[in-house]
């Protein structure tokens, strides 16, 4: 599980993220939603442990990210906005490069590879260089990256980010699929993929959450996007009306 | 530590799956090569020119070491001077560029054990380039007679001086997102390192001496006349440590609040 206290973020005189708070649940799939600027990349980057924060905690799994960073490192899976992809590399030894640092042994490693192939539907692109892949292809396998370890919690950022309407729609069933066992965080700022993959959302506009709850609650008398307009604008105060 | 293997395997496979290897090494066994045919041939053609003059004096001082081997290692190490900085200015700066540097940090894997890495990754190379520059070596003690010993200690500072640049290029590549900005930085830093004794020349007192202790030519000189001194090696392990520390400083400062 995630839990993020009172979060900021100042690189010097600029407050990328401010005093935010969420939490999302083990089995919980959580949408995170803003504007472009609005803060989402950060914060996501604060709960890999990849930057610091300027105040606030973030728990993962019980782990304090800044404290207990390993701990943390150790159960997270992370695609970041831009696949972290060697081009010069091929599929397969790039997956075993990545499953070796999250400490996978041989044994474990190629069992982990076969699952993440067909799971994310590499199979016929393994012996390709990543630098010729096309962006979907990409984005799959920084997904695959991300889930060799099995890990407890996974966070995507903007993991539909290029790709093609099919593809969301598969991304987004694969996602869906693997929420049962796992906390899953994923950005975006394209609202139909919330409202079809997510349990929880959170909004979060100008470094500030401005929304956070239950889809379902949410959207039982209006549009999601009503109330992401209303979120947006009218700021805290509106979006509490909201819920 | 398996860690650091893993990242040095990736980081030599990167060299050698991109034309970077095969052109760094070749540049710099063909330049090589040509210093080496070069100082060959004038010292055949000054032994010939003696030889004629039929004067046993003069040719007792000839000396295949101080006329061919030291001023080829003398003028390899000013080749590595540019050769070292292009293969330690990708080491950091690509993977910031292209977004692996968020991968490698957000892995359970140690500062340490990235740094490390990164360092042992340029290491095979630079050894393979002092290994194969030993060619030339091979052919003078196979026609000639140099003192082994010498040659031997000449190329053993020559490799010394190959991993002190290299862990100065790793530290300075660490610092930016740019490889131009890391090659160039580089190569200004082990300029300084190598001129810096020229200094020492004109300054007296405790700036000559501190200044004649900093220049990496004194040290390297020393070996290629035979003297191993605990000296010089303490001087090179010094440069290794230092820039490895700040090296694992500068990395995780991004992880500072």
């Amino acid at each position: 599980m995630i839990e993020v206290t009172n979060l900021s973020k100042r690189y010097g005189d600029v407050t990328a993220v401010q005093d935010v708070s969420f939490t999302a649940a083990p089995g919980e799939i959580l949408g995170f939603l803003g504007p472009n600027g609005a803060g989402k990349t950060t914060t996501l980057r604060i709960i890999t442990g990849f930057l610091p924060a300027t105040a606030g905690t973030v728990r993962v799994c019980g782990f304090d990210v800044f404290e207990q960073s390993a701990e943390v490192r150790r159960r997270i899976g992370y695609l970041p906005e831009n696949p972290p992809l060697y081009n010069d590399m091929t599929v397969v030894p790039y997956l075993r490069f990545a499953g070796k640092l999250h400490g996978l042994g041989r044994g474990e490693l190629g069992a982990a590879l076969d699952r993440v192939v067909e799971a994310c539907g590499l199979s016929a692109v393994t012996g390709r260089l990543l630098g010729h892949l096309s962006k979907g292809y990409r984005q799959r396998v920084g997904l695959a990256q991300a889930l060799l370890h099995e890990p407890e919690v996974l966070i995507l950022d903007e993991p539909t980010n290029g790709l093609d309407p099919g593809q969301i729609r598969d991304m987004l069933a694969f996602i869906r699929s693997l929420g049962a066992q796992r906390t899953i965080m994923l950005s975006t700022h394209i609202l139909s993929q919330v409202l079809s993959a997510c349990h929880k959302v959170v909004i979060i506009n100008d470094g500030r959450v401005v929304l956070e709850a239950p889809l379902g609650d949410l959207t039982r008398d209006r549009s999601l996007e009503d109330v992401y307009t209303q979120a947006i604008s009218g700021g805290l105060a509106a979006a509490e009306a909201v819920v | 530590m398996r860690n650091a293997l893993t990242i040095a395997g990736r980081e030599v496979r990167s060299y050698f799956s991109s034309p970077v290897a095969y052109v760094l090494l070749a540049a710099f066994l063909a330049l090589a090569g040509y210093f080496f045919y070069a100082l060959l041939t004038a010292f055949n053609q000054a032994l010939a020119l003696y030889s004629m003059m039929r004067n046993p004096e003069a040719l007792q001082r000839f000396n295949l070491n101080e006329m061919v081997v030291r001023p080829l290692l003398h003028n390899m190490s000013v080749l590595l001077i540019f050769i070292i900085p292009a293969l330690t200015m990708r080491l950091f700066p690509e993977e910031k560029r292209s977004g692996t540097y968020e991968l490698l940090l957000t892995s359970p894997v140690r500062i340490g054990e990235i740094v490390a890495g990164k360092f042992l990754g340029g290491l095979v190379l630079v050894t393979l380039m002092v290994a194969l520059s030993g060619i030339f070596g091979f052919i003078l003690s196979r026609y000639g007679n140099p003192e082994i010993p010498m040659m031997l200690s000449g190329y053993f500072g020559l490799f010394l001086m190959a991993v002190a640049f290299l862990a100065i290029g790793t530290l300075i590549s660490s610092f930016t997102d740019n490889v131009v900005v890391a090659y160039v930085g580089t190569l200004f830093a082990l300029l300084v390192l190598y001129t810096i004794g020229w200094l020492g020349e004109t300054l007296s007192g405790f700036w000559g001496s501190v200044v004649r202790y900093l220049s990496v030519t004194d040290h390297f000189q020393e070996l290629t006349k035979g003297v191993i001194d605990t000296k010089n090696l303490v001087y090179f392990a010094t440069i290794l440590i230092v820039s490895l520390f700040l090296t694992h400083r500068s990395v995780e400062s991004v992880r500072w609040r």
